[in-house]
């Protein structure tokens, strides 16, 4: 019933409000409106009985200072009687306008809360003999102190009271929300929603249930307890204090209240029959939802045999058919007039555990969610969800015309307010801030080992202690966990600057690098593993497709988009094709992926740090080659990973031994005793997750000192023989390393020591992976360029050499390729290779002094 | 023996006793499991429990104690339900308090109403577990099951079911007896009742007017075609051509101890009420006004709530895990227990004649090779024991290369292993069969259920890999998918189930066998190459008559062998670690090339089940030393094959 029957049953009511009263000009249904005029005067005749039996069985005025919610038009105003039975009525509660003159509290509609609604009635009837007493307290407050809503200990103008003071009052300059744009946090936080209210015109009050507690204990307990009594007490706090501010604000209907984040939220599994009509708050993900399903909140009955008309409020789900006529007392003669009755919006939605909290081994749990009115279709399948609402247990009926029950209860929560978890992820904040909840003692342990001095040994040993030694590499990845600090430099026009950290290693077959890697990639909560063997470009960024049932196109996910603001593995990163390969020069650097693919450009966030393993060439390392000709790799790709490590085989006897008595003891070892020796995982993912979350270190003046003279340092060792071997990129490296092992300490500045770790750790995997194997000396220009400042300088002497060749021969305009190489190679004291040779030759060409074609060489 | 009877036969009258007596008191329910549990405690007091994996569901009394063993598909969401309720009758308003554990349907009597607001209701909660038989389970642990129960159930009268023929008429008319009258008393004059009782119940129905049909009709794997058309039901067993019945399990007590895949044996009440299937035809019930029907779609309840004659309920009363589904051996082996003790010791003494039997068992069936079968055996009695974050630790993958293609030789060698072994599967690598199978489980979110593939399997299954009838070919999507399945199984034990938004890993712990004619494109802990001595010119004559030269009792003990060492503890002594230290050292020194730390986690892995194979729980110098050589000649094996395959090229 979306839009046909609620679309314009909305526009009237605005209209309605202003000329009374209505009339039924609105034609969407001209059927129905004829049927309408009919009866509108067949009731006429019988006004003195307008309202319908259940409505009349208690003091209406109770029941309406109670619940706002109950259609206020029985008894607001006589004069418009006309109105009851009036045409208008058709469609959903919206459209029951009525139209009063006056604008305000009383003047705008109330609109029904099916969300609260459904086992209504049966706490009303209960209320009847205070309802009296409660409409004097409503005017002199000093009666009705004691009188409780039947069941609860809630008493309403207390506390009406109270949530108005909490409306009023209630400020918390710290607490800083990503929705507050636009708010004075100094200022009462609620008043200035109401205000954005009566500016937008969105009746819906959402309240911070943490923000209640800290105000009002007592009020909050109530409120999980009770919400179906409380939150209409809040709704209509709210709205007297909105009406009295902005009398003449025009809404569509009442405000509101939507309380959220109710402090008892619960993993789903958790639940249990002790939360049965409570308020609870819980986080999954949507699987599924419903059409929409247009649910009945009031029927019309009419007599058949003297068109006595009357309404049944739903109650538990059903609607109590009339079997007697209260006019002419005819058994069996009224029948549903459904054009007349009232339907609400309503969603079935299905909801999965979020992964995070499934224990492990077991499928996940789901539980059905029904959503009213506004909050139907706000949510899709694949979105993660915080949900408030409160939690329902009916009792199923095996067949309705029997009277034995199936013993089970259907349960679902009837959603007050949805929360997206991730929808803010694309609106890129960091949502990690959310993402995780600590309790107060996690904090203090994780803040108690933060303080020990060695907390870095410690938690790079804690990293997949099943893998022998390599600290340097552990520690490095765990520096990669933390990554550095996100700083954003957009305005300067820089954009983003990458904090993020890559790793590659390399190294021999059978060194554990894959078991490293499925251990980052169980340990970090966006994880994901590819290898580079089965994975194309688009496995690893997105594509598109076309959805099967819409004809629509879908722009599908790959392995780094799904990764973002977590690593993503990738081993044999080596036999990744070179296409494949190219897409991640982008990500690794610009930490985006563009794609133009179908007609959908975008650019995605791909914040994801790269950790890869590769297998050198020849499949077992040669010591002879530089890394370059051993993983043969583009050295654009390598210079974009901060470390690079080789994981070579140390043939070292001590480390056999020691390695031997580790494995042995694999084997007999019993899992309880292994798990006590080292640090817990989840600890260490915790301890990640807070860092991640709330440490940010900035750089300190010291440790900008010290970068800087590391920096220069690199720069000087390359100019020593004349050439560049450090760059900004490694400077870049550098800076997150730190930053990275500030977070390990849980500091928030970088110091001195947090810059040698990262020039150690920097040096060490250089020391592997750019040393000259002919010279042995450490060279950055190895990953800069791909070749060695030796190898750059041989080349250039043999050019020389070939050009001094060339001179000596004379004046000859050209000369045979294959003499040359020959003269070449009996004058040289090298091998000189054909690659060499034309390596050469392309180096003269480039300086105009020959040019090449085919198997000629022409002096120019 | 009537005291038996009451409790086997209708539970819950003695569980309405026990509430009875301590009413409003919550304590009834603990001195419920209590009772039951010193009843089955009684010599050989389980075997008397019918069990649903012998016995077809229509036999057995509805509200009788049964028993299943069962491995856990699927698990659905928590259901409450009314634990204690009261009725009202309202004609005289006498008030009774009723329990509803156990129970599907909140009993009521015609002149009487539930009265849902109570005070004294109290709420609970119980869980729902889709059980299916354990996949894969070997013919003979059926067997052995069903005679040690038969035997034990004809001794008591009172129980329902006897297997022989001429007996039933006389079971069905009692059961006819009891049914129509409950559906006479539940819904009167309702016509699509009826048609529902036929498709749904239809075992009782059916049964009396034509027996043959209905023997037909239950061994037929349940695809019963229900008249109202709808495609046949998929009872989602792991591996295709299963049978047997699945079952709905309502767990009362501490169900987070369970997980998928745990096998376990449970004793309950049967529930197969008729109006439990009722839930289907509500669709076409229009005058229903409750909102709660449309909540589900027609799939989900469709899988939710089946016809209680295809899954019926069982209402656990007492539930274990497995550690093995070995008949022949007691089924928990903890050491408190004197008898096990005993059992296990016995067995032990003479462990060294039935390993030398097993070794020459198999030489022959490996046409001779004695060394590829002492790695069978090895393997056959690998177990993951531990994990080390990732690493799962104590698999041992051995692929059997250089199998002989044509003569259907692996066929035949998993038939035997399909004889020692309680559950296998035995699976035959083929484009078209990885391109097509479904290996992964997948939640399918419109029935909400979990769509079971073949790699989903219970702890210690045996999986017999058959590469040799692997042809070239394009794998499209689900087959590189599958393979990687498999690939991933191997390596780590662990299988990623799809989950359609994310995956869920879930450890495993399968026996993985790969025969092969060259080394397997899956990974594997250790390749042995065969080296056939013989060559039987007639291959099923060979291994059928290898076969039926083994005595039964020798071939149970072959059993009993390797279930048992598979749940030993073993330990290496600081002595023995430092000579293996010395002697990694040592090999290192001498070729560091060739020895890495995987040889070491290899030979380790070899001295730990070559140790546990001699029943030795301790790592001893010999063994080790065994291991190594063992080691040796596996390794001079695929140098010499692959100087072979040099020559060749």
């Amino acid at each position: 019933m979306s839009s046909p029957a609620s679309t314009p049953s909305r526009r009237r009511g605005k209209r309605g409000r202003g000329s009374n009263p209505p009339t039924p000009q609105d034609a969407r249904s001209p059927p129905s409106q004829k049927r309408r005029t009919d009866d509108s005067t067949s009731t006429g005749d019988l006004q003195p009985m307008p309202t319908s039996p259940p409505a009349d069985a208690q003091s209406p005025g109770a029941a309406d200072a109670l619940f706002s919610s109950p259609p206020q038009f029985r008894h607001s105003a006589i004069p418009l009687d006309f109105d009851i039975s009036s045409p208008l009525t058709y469609g959903t509660p919206s459209s029951r306008v009525e139209g009063t003159p006056r604008s305000g509290a009383r003047g705008t509609p109330v609109r029904q809360r099916p969300d609260l609604g459904s086992v209504r009635k049966a706490r009303q009837v209960d209320l009847h003999s205070d309802g009296l007493a409660e409409d004097i307290v409503a005017t002199e407050q000093s009666l009705g102190q004691k009188l409780v809503i039947w069941g609860t200990d809630v008493n309403v103008a207390s506390c009406k009271e109270k949530f108005q003071r909490f409306l009023q009052r209630f400020i918390d300059p710290l607490d800083k929300e990503d929705e507050d744009i636009g708010l004075d946090l100094n200022e009462p936080r609620y008043m200035q929603r109401l205000q954005e209210i009566n500016m937008v015109g969105e009746p819906f009050l959402n309240v911070n249930c943490d923000h209640l507690r800290s105000f009002d204990e007592n009020l909050y307990r109530q409120l999980i307890c009770y919400p179906q009594e409380v939150i209409p007490t809040f709704d209509m706090a709210a709205n007297e204090i909105f009406f009295d501010r902005y009398p003449d604000s025009i809404l569509e209907h009442q405000i509101q209240v939507r309380p959220y984040n109710a402090l008892k939220t619960r993993n789903m599994r958790n639940l249990n029959p002790e939360d049965i009509d409570q308020l609870i708050t819980i986080s999954g993900m949507v699987i599924r939802s419903s059409q929409l399903i247009p649910e009945m909140q009031e029927a019309f009955f009419r007599c058949q045999v003297c068109a006595f008309t009357t309404r049944v409020e739903i109650d538990r789900g059903r609607i109590a058919e009339p079997s007697v006529c209260k006019n002419c007392n005819t058994t069996h003669s009224m029948a549903l007039i459904h054009n007349r009755s009232m339907f609400s919006d309503k969603q079935m939605i299905k909801l999965q555990e979020s992964p995070e909290d499934m224990p492990a081994g077991q499928t996940p749990h789901t539980v059905a969610l029904f959503a009213h009115n506004d909050l139907v279709d706000k949510v899709q399948p694949g979105d993660r969800v915080n949900v408030t609402g409160i939690y329902r247990a009916v009792p199923i009926r095996v067949n309705p015309r029997v009277s034995s029950v199936k013993s089970v209860y259907r349960t679902h929560i009837d959603v007050i307010h949805y929360r997206k978890t991730d929808s803010k992820r694309l609106h890129g904040v960091d949502e990690e801030t959310e993402q995780k909840r600590f309790t107060e003692e996690r904090v203090e342990l994780l803040k108690e080992l933060s303080k020990k001095a060695d907390i870095y040994e410690r938690l790079a040993l804690a990293l997949a202690p099943s893998i022998y030694e390599h600290e340097d590499i552990k520690k490095g990845i765990l520096l990669q966990l933390f990554g550095g600090s996100r700083k954003d430099f957009t305005h300067t026009g820089r954009g983003n600057f990458r904090a993020e950290i890559n790793i590659l290693l390399c190294g021999d077959p059978g060194t554990s690098k894959s078991q490293l890697l499925q251990y980052v990639y169980n340990l970090v909560p966006r994880g994901q593993y590819t290898s580079g063997k089965g994975s194309s470009a688009v496995g690893l960024t997105a594509y598109v497709m076309k959805d099967p049932e819409t004809r629509q196109l879908v722009l599908q996910t790959g392995a780094l988009v799904l990764s973002d603001n977590g690593i993503c593995c990738i081993d044999e990163f080596d036999k990744m094709n070179e296409s494949t390969r190219s897409v991640l020069h982008e990500v690794m650097e610009q930490q985006t992926l563009s794609i133009a693919k179908a007609g959908i450009i975008c650019q995605l966030n791909a914040r994801a740090s790269i950790l890869a393993a590769a297998n050198p060439i020849e499949s077992q390392w040669n010591p002879k080659k530089t890394t370059i000709e051993n993983i043969q790799l583009p050295h654009t790709l390598l210079s974009r990973f901060d470390l690079i490590f080789l994981m070579l085989d140390p043939r070292d006897e001590a480390y056999d031994r020691r390695l031997a008595r580790h494995l042995v003891s694999l084997y007999y070892q019993s899992e309880e005793k292994m798990e006590e020796e080292y640090m817990d995982m989840a600890v260490l993912r915790d301890y990640i997750a807070y860092a991640r979350s709330y440490v940010n270190p900035r750089l300190g003046e010291e440790a900008g000192q010290a970068l800087i003279e590391a920096y220069v340092d690199m720069r000087k060792i390359g100019s020593g023989r004349g050439m560049v071997s450090a760059y900004p990129r490694q400077l870049e490296s550098l800076i997150r390393l730190a930053e990275a092992h500030a977070k390990v300490r849980f500091s928030d500045k970088v110091e001195t020591i947090d810059v040698e770790e990262a020039k150690r750790l920097h040096r060490e995997a250089l020391k592997q992976s750019a040393t000259d194997p002919k010279t042995g000396i450490v060279d950055i220009s190895i990953l800069t360029t791909g070749m060695s400042a030796t190898a750059r300088k041989r080349k250039e002497e043999l050019a020389q050499a070939l050009r001094k060749l060339i001179q000596s021969k004379g004046k000859a305009p050209s000369l045979k390729y294959q003499q040359l190489l020959d003269d070449l190679r009996a004058q040289s004291d090298i091998a000189v290779t054909k690659e060499m040779f034309e390596e050469a030759l392309r180096a003269l060409a480039d300086e105009d002094f020959l040019t090449v074609t085919g198997k000629t060489v022409r002096l120019l | 023996m009537p005291c038996v009877g009451d409790w086997l036969n209708s539970p819950l009258s003695i569980v309405q006793g026990i509430f009875a007596q301590n009413a409003p008191n919550s304590d009834w329910e603990k001195k419920v499991t209590e009772y039951f549990k010193e009843k089955l405690k009684e010599n050989n007091a389980t075997n008397w429990v019918p069990s649903l994996n012998d016995v077809p569901v229509h036999y057995l009394k509805p509200n009788s104690l049964v028993k299943f063993r069962c491995m856990v598909q699927d698990m659905f969401d928590p259901e409450f339900y009314m634990g204690v309720y009261e009725t009202v009758d309202p004609n005289t308003n006498a008030r009774v308090l009723h329990f509803g554990k156990y129970r599907d349907v909140a009993e009521c009597g015609p002149q009487q109403e539930i009265d849902l607001n109570s005070p004294q209701t109290v709420t609970s909660e119980r869980q729902t577990f889709y059980c299916v038989p354990v996949p894969g389970e070997s013919a003979w642990v059926k067997e052995i099951s069903f005679l040690t129960d038969a035997s034990q159930a004809r001794v008591s009268p009172s129980t329902s079911y006897t297997p022989s023929r001429h007996k039933r008429s006389y079971e069905e008319d009692e059961d006819m007896d009891l049914h129509p009258s409950k559906q006479k008393e539940q819904h009167v004059g309702k016509s699509c009742l009826q048609i529902l009782c036929f498709s749904g119940s239809g075992g009782d129905i059916h049964g009396c007017v034509e027996p043959k049909r209905l023997e037909t009709e239950a061994s037929a794997g349940h695809h019963v075609i229900s008249p109202n058309c709808s495609p046949p039901l998929d009872l989602n067993f792991p591996l295709p051509g299963e049978k047997g019945p699945a079952c709905l399990v309502k767990i009362y007590e501490s169900w987070e101890s369970f997980k998928v895949n745990d096998v376990l044996e449970v004793f309950g009440v049967l529930s197969v009420d008729p109006v439990l299937s009722i839930v289907n035809s509500e669709e076409r019930d229009s005058s229903s006004l409750d909102p709660m029907e449309c909540m589900d779609t027609v799939e989900e309840q469709r899988v939710h709530s089946p016809p209680a004659s295809l899954v019926p309920r069982i209402h656990v009363i007492l539930a274990q895990k497995l550690q093995h589904i070995n008949p022949l051996l007691p089924a928990c082996l903890n050491e408190e227990e004197s008898k096990t003790c005993e059992f296990v010791s016995n067995f032990m003494s003479e462990l060294s004649p039935v390993r030398a039997e097993l070794l020459g068992f198999l030489t022959h069936a490996l046409l001779g090779d004695s060394l590829a079968a002492e790695y069978l055996i090895l393997h056959l009695i690998s177990t993951v024991y531990g994990r080390r974050d990732v690493l799962p630790l104590g698999k041992f993958t051995v692929n059997l290369s250089g199998c002989p293609r044509s003569s259907a030789f692996t066929e035949h060698l998993y038939r035997l292993i399909q004889q020692l072994v309680p559950a296998s599967y035995h699976l035959r690598m083929s484009i078209e069969s990885m391109n097509h199978s479904r290996f992964i489980p997948h939640k399918d979110y419109t029935a909400n259920r979990l769509v079971s593939g073949l790699l989903q399997l219970a702890s210690n299954t045996s999986l017999v890999i058959d590469e040799t009838q692997l042809e070239q070919g394009q794998l499209d999507t689900a087959g590189v998918h599958n393979v990687t399945a498999l690939g991933n199984l191997i390596t780590w034990q662990k299988v990623d189930y799809d989950f359609n938004y994310h995956r869920m890993e879930f450890p495993c712990n399968i026996n993985v066998l790969i025969t092969s004619e060259g080394r397997s494109l899956l990974p594997s802990d250790c390749q042995v190459h065969l080296q056939p001595q013989i060559i039987p010119p007639n291959m099923e004559e060979y291994m059928s008559s290898l076969l039926t030269a083994v005595l039964p009792s020798v071939l149970n003990k072959f059993r009993i062998y390797l279930s048992l060492l598979r749940l030993l503890d073993y330990s290496i002594s600081d002595e023995v670690t430092k000579a293996v230290e010395e002697d990694f050292v040592e090999m290192r020194k001498n070729n560091p090339e060739s020895v890495t730390a995987d040889d070491l986690h290899k030979m380790l892995l070899v001295a730990r089940f070559l140790s546990l194979s001699a029943g030795q729980t301790t790592l001893s110098r010999e063994r080790w030393l065994r291991a190594k050589q063992l080691e040796a000649l596996r390794k001079a094996r695929l140098q010499q094959q692959q100087c072979v395959n040099g020559n060749e090229l």
